[in-house]
């Protein structure tokens, strides 16, 4: 066992040495935060599901996040009749494909396949890039065949590329994003509506998360209930054999 | 081996302890396994609540429609049709409506229906689950005293116009009457009442 | 009460020998009384295998094998199904965890040689329950159909094409089709939850037969059945395995359901090692993902088959080796000549050879889980002119060396090795 331990311990620092993720900015998330997704899933629906859907999520399910199905009704049921119905959109596949290059992704999972930090810099990675055919390019998603959808909100971004000295004295390109028209809300504002976003679309992958989260709590607690009945019932019948 | 004395008061403590805790953990875990047989989602959302536009249908007709894959007749009267009905009291099984699970409370009157001429019911025969025939005129093919109603062609069972069932059918109890609630005027919600959802 | 149980009892066993059976297999079959830690995961396995039949069971009434409408149909079970999630979620737990356990049990074999005489058959039927579990975890990869589901299945799917000759048409039987299409998913389908489960089960009772049939080693590698009571028969170092083991078993059980509860409620996706976040990207023939790596019970044959660097053009050499390291478990019994079984009575020799065997198998593991560039490359003239620039490749190269020298050279070092002398009786 000591052995094992120690073989383990030994592969730690590999397993440091193989990290070598882009840098991504922190999603300033917090899934308890009701109000947050509620204002997420409201920026979810007007902007998002126009194009992409989310065909495994049902309107009624946003009772998870405290809306009534009076609430879903009135303010979120766009594109569907009933609360029971899944977020699917008209646009057909063909058509979607021809516009973007490629037909946009389903949502109901993307946040599990892509993780929270990647969309939340890359909702705020769009900048102005006139070679593209949508006018704009992404810093984590190049040639991004969706165009910026809230560009309105955040203003127009551009890269700028800079030759400085990194750490070790060698040459290296800075990109940096610079806000060159600003939209309608301030910088801090923009990240405020991208986290409710993400913090939403998160929610949207597993929407059994707090319920897991919750009974995985009260199911541990009873199994170390089981395991102290379990010890002393052991060590009563070994009595026996020491 | 053992050589002071065992103690067997403990013992028997312990394994009853082990067996209470372990058993309640087993059936903990059975639970959501059952549960999980039950109509998902889906089927829910595919059984919500239908909404029927109530405004053209003729007295004297009907029109079906469909609720979590069941037809659902919505029958309108005509006066002369309501007046047969507390004449054949004595030829029904039920007449007095003494099975409540056939019908909601609200409906426990002489029509078996919130407005007196117009009768909503599910068209699933209680015998068997066949869908019976509507033979809504007096008369005509089910001989001369027939007051109107419904035949079911698989074994023979015969309701009248309100779902009431014969007496000689092989069905036991009248059709059922699913909960319903008038949205407005001419908007019926079949499924749903203001007690909540079927 | 009592009077109608006994009567009851009695009725049933003039016609099955069911107390027979009790008293064979439980009150009245004698382990050895020095059981530890390692000794845990046989009943473990067993109680892994029960919760994947039966959750496997609930999700087949739910799951579409349909290259159409599978991918949907996981999510479904997700959202849609009361309780889906849980036994989702306890599925695909279950079946890494069932490979803990396993590489766990197999472990323990090797350390006190539980394959020796006469418990040759018994590791066999042990092998080829290893064997089917691999086939069953392959097969039941796909039927998510995400991404992962799909490029795996490719990739391990068309290892058969690089056979002579006949591996062509092999790859298109298995498929079904000219790429991996609904009808492989199909055919996956009916392996995962009608074929490889009957053998499994099959495999599974024999491997308890013949343990029961020989006894259960220990960590001595002492016989029990040597040294019998001369009145009772009973081996002298031998408890009943019920109640003794089954209460210490209940404990295991309990520890094991904590840390099987952790996983699944806290952590399901175990940083990427039990479900792969590019899973939850839908199937697609037409793009691959960027990294894609194998499930990481499989990942140590995988680091071999791409640390075997084509022949003559043929990759079939890696893939030779990778079936070989998996195979090769077969020949223990007969490649171990030491005088003695356990590891406590073993010399130097054996016990590192047996600590490189495992460093080998955890770092391929490793290795197998990242990209071949993962260290960085070898620099320099000198490793251009060699041809030899990633370290990744390399370090798997050199550990899949001594992953099979453990099995090739056991013959000689276990033979020569200098072992201490085996006491008669179970110490502890």
């Amino acid at each position: 066992m000591k052995k094992l331990i120690l073989m383990l311990s030994l592969l730690v620092p590999l397993a440091v040495l193989a990290n070598e993720d882009a840098a991504l900015q922190h999603a300033p998330i917090n899934p308890n935060n009701q109000a947050s997704l509620q204002r997420g899933a409201k920026v979810f629906v007007n902007y998002c599901l126009n194009c992409h859907s989310a065909a495994y999520m049902r309107y009624n399910r946003l009772a998870d996040i405290g809306l009534t199905e009076a609430q879903i009704k009135a303010n979120l049921l766009f594109a569907a009749e009933k609360v029971g119905e899944p977020m699917t959109v008209a646009m057909n596949k063909k058509d979607a494909k021809d516009w973007f290059g490629v037909p946009p992704p389903d949502l109901s999972v993307e946040a599990r396949a892509r993780g929270a930090d990647w969309l939340y810099t890359y909702l705020r990675g769009f900048y102005r890039d006139d070679t593209r055919p949508t006018g704009w390019n992404n810093t984590v998603f190049d040639k991004v065949g969706m165009p910026h959808i809230l560009w309105q909100l955040q203003g127009q971004q551009i890269l700028k590329v800079e030759e400085k000295l990194d750490a070790h004295g060698e040459k290296a390109e800075m990109h940096t994003l610079v806000l060159d028209k600003p939209g309608l809300l301030s910088p801090a504002e923009y990240d405020g509506v991208v986290a409710d976003l993400v913090n939403y679309l998160v929610f949207m992958g597993e929407p059994a998360k707090n319920q897991r989260l919750h009974l995985g709590l009260i199911v541990l607690l009873f199994l170390g209930l089981f395991y102290v009945i379990a010890f002393y019932l052991k060590k009563e019948f070994w009595k026996d054999v020491h | 081996m053992a050589n002071q004395q065992v103690n067997q008061g403990k013992r028997r403590f312990l394994i009853a302890a082990t067996t209470a805790v372990g058993g309640a953990a087993a059936v903990a875990v059975a639970v959501p396994f059952v549960i999980s047989m039950m109509p998902s989602e889906r089927a829910k959302a595919a059984g919500a609540p239908v909404e029927q536009d109530i405004s053209k249908i003729e007295p004297g007709s009907m029109i079906t429609v469909e609720w979590r894959g069941k037809p659902v007749w919505i029958v309108s009267l005509t006066p002369e049709m309501a007046s047969l009905l507390a004449k054949h009291n004595d030829k029904l099984s039920d007449p007095m409506l003494d099975v409540v699970t056939q019908q909601p409370d609200y409906c426990k009157n002489t029509t078996r229906s919130i407005r007196p001429n117009l009768v909503v019911m599910v068209g699933i025969c209680t015998h068997l689950g066949c869908s019976p025939s509507p033979k809504l005129q007096a008369g005509s093919d089910m001989g001369a005293d027939w007051p109107g109603g419904f035949y079911c062609p698989c074994h023979g069972s015969k309701f009248d116009l309100t779902g009431r069932v014969f007496k000689g059918s092989p069905a036991p109890i009248n059709l059922e009457v699913p909960r319903y609630k008038y949205l407005s005027d001419t908007l019926l919600l079949i499924g749903q009442d203001d007690k909540g959802v079927a | 009460m009592e009077k109608y149980l006994t009567g009851l009892l009695g009725w049933i066993d003039e016609r099955f020998p069911l107390t027979a059976n009790w008293k064979a297999h439980l009150s009245e079959y004698y382990a050895p009384k020095n059981f530890n830690f390692w000794y845990y995961f046989g009943s473990l396995a067993m109680l892994v295998l029960v919760l994947q039949i039966v959750t496997g069971i609930f999700l087949t009434m739910h799951y579409k094998p349909d290259a159409e409408l599978a991918f949907a149909s996981v999510e479904y079970i997700m959202r849609d199904v009361s309780w889906g999630w849980l036994i989702r979620y306890m599925h695909s737990t279950g079946s890494s965890m069932f490979f803990v356990v396993v590489y766990l049990h197999m472990l323990r074999g090797m350390l006190y040689g539980s394959y020796r005489n006469p418990r040759e058959l018994l590791w066999l039927f042990g092998v080829g329950i290893f064997l089917c579990l691999m086939g069953e975890a392959f097969f039941g990869y796909l039927l998510p159909w995400g991404q992962m589901s799909y490029w795996g299945a490719q990739v391990i799917i068309n290892l058969f094409t690089s056979i002579p000759f006949i591996g062509p048409d092999i790859s298109l039987w298995v498929r079904g089709d000219y790429t991996v299409s609904d009808a492989t998913l199909n055919r996956f389908f009916a392996f995962h939850v009608a074929a490889l489960p009957l053998v499994l089960l099959g495999l599974v009772a024999a491997h308890i037969i013949a343990l029961h049939e020989v006894g259960s080693n220990n960590p001595d590698g002492v016989e029990i059945k040597k040294l019998k009571d001369p009145k009772t028969h009973i081996p002298l170092d031998g408890i009943p395995f019920h109640p003794y083991y089954t209460v210490k078993d209940i404990v295991g059980v309990a520890v094991f359901l904590i840390v099987f509860s952790a996983i699944l409620f806290f952590a399901p996706e175990m940083g990427g090692y039990f479900l792969e976040a590019n899973n939850f990207i839908p199937a697609d023939s037409l793009k691959t993902p960027p990294h894609i790596a194998p499930v990481w019970y499989f990942t140590p044959y995988y680091s071999i088959l791409r640390a075997v660097p084509p022949i003559l053009n043929s990759q079939f050499p890696g893939v030779a080796a990778m079936g070989l390291s998996v195979m090769v478990f077969a020949l223990l019994p007969w490649l171990d000549r030491s005088p003695v079984k356990s590891i406590r009575y073993r010399g130097n020799q054996y016990k590192v050879w047996l600590a490189l065997f495992v460093i080998s198998f955890l770092v391929l593991g490793y290795l197998g889980t990242e990209p071949t560039n993962v260290w960085g490359q070898f620099s320099g003239s000198w490793a251009e002119h060699l041809d030899i620039k990633e370290r990744a490749t390399w370090a798997a190269r050199l550990f899949t060396l001594v992953y099979f020298l453990f099995f090739v050279l056991m013959p000689w070092y276990s033979k020569i090795d200098k072992t201490k002398p085996v006491p008669e009786r179970v110490t502890g």
